[in-house]
């Protein structure tokens, strides 16, 4: 038998620990989830798991949270995806096609455009939160999809990826398409998406991610109950867990659980090109 | 550009138009907007405003409300990015030398990288919480009697804590493929020449990802200052008070609720120049640093 390392051991020691730390507060949740809120109120996490994951999950799903009864888990959970979906799709496609005409056309305003574009890269959204907020008030889009999802969409780190990896593709192929006569749309379609294809599944999961997460925006965009996301939601279902007589813990649980898990699993299911995407996107 | 671009007219211009109106209608805009606004003093009922210079910068630079947020943004910028650039270092150094389990590990210390900030509040409330949070039990032991919420500084190390947390995966992520992307036959030269694995790491390692450590640097900075904002409201349960809270939480606290959007936008314009200043070092900085591929 071979003489394992003390190396080895430390090595792994400090391994599980870091896991473990990234682990447990999440199974904390979720073991919360499946107790009563009584016994959650009195001895808060514990060791050992309930029962009651079924009807916490029927209560956080059916049952809504707030005054005007319209933010039930499942509503929340729709309006997630819609900005998950809306922020990704939108910004890949707007990114990408601006990035074509950046990197494949003798534009005289290309320098021009790309300094436009870019600058956006240096000013999150949180420093320009109010007039941001005034703006889609004048326009008319609170409490609207598009008004949660555009103004997110201004910033130019998908336009900047996709720049990156157009430069990348060699010169040939577009002497090549334009030998056999194809034209600049024909081109994009035909070569380049398919091209992109990886890069567009890289993009697609971090601003995926990254839309479903929002916190800041929605919180102050939406206040039609209607309009909540999961993670904009969580604030309110905190705050009802304060001061009332049996606050209900095992529903505010499971509705965490399930604003983390979408994001998580596809993390998860989609390591390779999330690692990709995101240590590419940022060179 | 390619050298072999198209010269169609008309195409690129409305290639660019949707990303170019949206960037002028909700960035440059609102941008311009508050640069316009913190010059301004604004009626809280909406009737008119008043050029006043720079009376909203003065005022915020003698606010010792706002110089508490700055004192405390800065240390708390310090610690997250400090603490979590170190921990995330030691996984990864791990992470790329075991051979057992290298991708379990893997997948199970990147996946929080997916948790919302909010979320990780939460996580926070519960581990501190004052009848039973298990972190603040364990604290009591120690004779740490650990009020959320109440005490200042046991506010600020529940939001460092979290905020440390959340940003780890990140850190992991790319210290790991700094890591691997380190050519075989400079670690093979390494052995030959350093019999100490930690001198191995101090002499060749470490100065082959300070590239990676840079950029890591500014991203957790612009981490700390802006993306905290999640954990910083579900921690103070969205009743600041007297807690701890950084300047962009300041901005939303003074311009959204107290209605006060000349200071606000004073104070936006203030985190638009830091934010700027931040960039541009970075970038000269880039300019400087050694490439070794």
């Amino acid at each position: 038998m071979k003489r394992i390392k003390f190396e080895t051991i430390v090595d792994h020691s400090i391994l599980i620990l870091g896991s473990l730390i990234m682990i447990l507060p999440v199974v904390m949740l979720l073991q919360m989830a499946s107790t009563t809120d009584l016994e959650t109120m009195r001895n808060g996490p514990g060791l050992v798991f309930g029962d009651q994951i079924p009807i916490n999950f029927e209560k956080a799903m059916f049952e809504a949270s707030g005054f005007s009864g319209e933010n039930t888990g499942l509503s929340m959970l729709y309006n997630s995806l819609i900005l998950g979906f809306g922020f990704a799709i939108g910004k890949i496609v707007i990114g990408m096609m601006a990035a074509y005409a950046i990197v494949y056309f003798r534009l005289k305003f290309a320098t021009m455009a790309f300094w436009i574009i870019f600058t956006t890269l240096l000013l999150p959204l949180e420093v320009r939160i109010l007039p941001s907020y005034e703006i889609v008030q004048k326009l008319g889009m609170l409490n609207t999809y598009q008004g949660l999802i555009i103004p997110l969409i201004a910033s130019a780190t998908a336009t900047f990826f996709f720049r990156q990896f157009f430069r990348s593709v060699p010169e040939e192929l577009i002497e090549a398409a334009r030998i056999d006569g194809a034209g600049p749309i024909k081109f994009f379609i035909d070569i380049l998406v398919p091209l992109s294809r990886t890069m567009i599944a890289a993009m697609f999961i971090i601003m995926f991610v990254y839309g479903w997460n929002q916190y800041l925006w929605p919180t102050m965009i939406t206040t039609d109950e209607g309009m909540f996301t999961l993670v904009r939601g969580i604030k309110q279902i905190t705050q009802t867990l304060e001061g009332t007589n049996l606050p209900e813990y095992g529903k505010s649980n499971i509705l965490q659980i399930i604003a983390i898990l979408p994001p998580v699993l596809i993390v998860i299911f989609f390591q390779s090109w999330f690692v990709k995407g995101l240590t590419e996107s940022d060179k | 550009m390619k050298r072999a671009g198209f010269s169609t007219r008309w195409l690129p211009i409305l290639l660019l138009l949707p990303q170019l109106s949206i960037i002028l209608i909700f960035f440059y805009w609102p941008a311009a907007h508050a640069v316009k606004s913190s010059f301004y003093l604004q009626d809280p009922f909406g009737f008119g405003e008043t050029f006043v210079g720079m009376k909203n910068y003065t005022s915020l630079l003698k606010s010792s409300a706002y110089l508490r947020s700055a004192q405390f943004t800065v240390i708390f910028t310090l610690l997250v990015t400090i603490l979590s650039l170190s921990l995330a270092l030691l996984l990864a150094v791990k992470a790329d030398k075991v051979i057992k389990g290298a991708k379990a590990y893997r997948t199970l210390l990147m996946w929080v990288y997916a948790v919302a900030p909010p979320v990780a509040g939460v996580i926070g409330l519960v581990l501190f919480d004052q009848t039973w949070g298990p972190l603040k039990d364990f604290f009591g032991l120690f004779g740490w009697d650990f009020r959320l919420g109440v005490n200042y500084f046991d506010t600020a190390f529940a939001m460092v804590v979290v905020s440390v947390w959340k940003q780890l995966p990140v850190n992991f992520i790319f210290f790991l493929s700094g890591l691997q992307s380190i050519p075989k036959s400079v670690r093979e030269a390494a052995l030959i020449d350093n019999r100490s694995a930690s001198g191995r790491f101090w002499d060749v390692t470490f100065p082959l990802l300070a590239p990676t450590a840079f950029f890591l640097l500014i991203i957790n900075i612009t981490y700390a200052l802006f993306d905290t904002f999640g954990i910083i409201d579900t921690v103070v349960k969205g009743e600041p008070s007297n807690n701890p809270m950084t300047l962009v939480y300041r901005v939303y606290v003074d311009g959204f609720r107290g209605n006060d959007l000349g200071g606000s936008s004073a104070q936006s314009v203030v985190l638009m120049v830091l934010v700027l200043a931040l960039t541009v070092f970075q970038f000269r900085m880039v300019e400087r640093r050694i490439h070794y591929t």
